[in-house]
């Protein structure tokens, strides 16, 4: 889910914060249609499918978990490479933390709400504490309640298809990942964009060569190492990613 | 499989607390910052490489392939993001349809 767009400058008022969250919630209900049909077609439940959008709530790792166990990886596999795409909700939560203030009552729920949307959101209207309080929160909410919608939608059409495959759906996933990491090879300085095309493109060719060699969603996983790899590498010279 | 979504979801959500809850130094080192920025770049770019080009455990050139060409130039045209996935899903479609492509 990392694709807010329209760039407008934000205006204070509530209610302007409030159609943008509107907006942008209606915008990710849609992608979340695409979500639903390809958990379905990878063999999950409708059921299995809205848990995942209720609870887990963060796109890439879910379109990740269903790729995984749609591509035969394995549960542990699927898990594991979850969790590593949402490790970067915990610097989100860590610098909208002093932005927020929860109280500890609304941390559980804060928590829920991080995700790529809301922290943009939070960051992008940041001319007051309250105005940055409203957007996350108006923002994580509206895609939740959207995300939910579109998921179900989306699962419900998919398993009324007899061979969701004929659709294309199988295309749809690599096309779904391209789209969530677009915003992260173009979206910096032209030196971070080369840095991370070339981050892509070695860790892309790190997991072609593993294929035939590891069972499925493992070469994925190995993939991870040359991030770690370039961290190191680029040391001080590397921004952290901002997100768009 | 229930189980597995169960701890993903969990573990996933415990994530985003945690951010909340642990002391700021923990989470703040520059290291541990820029390897939790890069790693979706890495993982995302295999997961496109791999959704596209695996067959189980060999390589299979299919429609797949020009879905993901369509894809790109969506997203070259800024298309918004569920124009990409429909038009990548519709022209694969279209080519088997046709019999271009297996």
């Amino acid at each position: 889910m990392a694709w807010t767009r329209g760039g407008r400058q934000p205006r204070s008022s509530t209610r302007s914060i409030d159609t943008n969250a509107l907006g942008i919630g209606i915008a990710t209900g849609a992608y979340a249609l695409s979500f639903g049909a390809i958990s379905v077609a990878s063999g999950l439940s409708i059921l299995q499918t809205q848990t995942l959008s209720l609870f887990m709530f963060t796109g890439a790792s879910q379109f990740a978990f269903v790729g995984v166990i749609g591509a035969g990886g394995g549960a542990v596999i699927a898990v594991v490479t979850a969790l590593l795409l949402g490790a970067r909700n915990s610097l989100y939560a860590l610098s909208m933390g002093p932005i927020l203030t929860p109280r500890k009552r609304e941390i559980p729920f804060a928590a829920l709400l991080t995700i790529d949307e809301s922290t943009a959101m939070a960051i992008r209207h940041n001319e007051s504490k309250r105005a940055s309080r409203r957007a996350f929160f108006a923002t994580g909410l509206s895609v939740y309640v959207f995300w939910n919608i579109g998921t179900a939608l989306g699962s419900f059409g998919a398993s009324a298809l007899s061979d969701p495959g004929i659709l294309g759906l199988d295309a749809a996933i690599p096309a779904g990942f391209l789209a969530l990491l677009w915003p992260r090879l173009t979206g910096g300085s032209s030196s971070e964009n080369r840095k991370m095309w070339t981050l892509a493109v070695a860790s892309a060719g790190v997991a072609m060569v593993l294929i035939p060699f590891l069972r499925p969603g493992l070469p994925v996983l190995f993939s991870a190492l040359v991030a770690v790899i370039a961290s190191l590498l680029w040391g001080k010279n590397m921004h952290p990613v901002k997100d768009r | 499989m229930w189980a597995s979504i169960l701890i993903a979801s969990c573990g996933t959500y415990i994530e985003k607390l945690l951010g909340y809850l642990l002391p700021h130094h923990l989470l703040e080192r520059e290291s541990i910052r820029r390897m939790t920025g890069l790693l979706p770049v890495s993982l995302l770019a295999a997961l496109v490489a791999v959704q596209t080009f695996a067959q189980d455990q060999s390589f299979l050139i299919d429609a797949r392939i020009l879905g993901l060409g369509v894809a790109v130039i969506a997203l070259l045209l800024k298309a918004p993001f569920l124009v990409v996935i429909i038009a990548a899903a519709a022209s694969t479609a279209l080519v088997r349809w046709l019999g271009w492509l297996p």
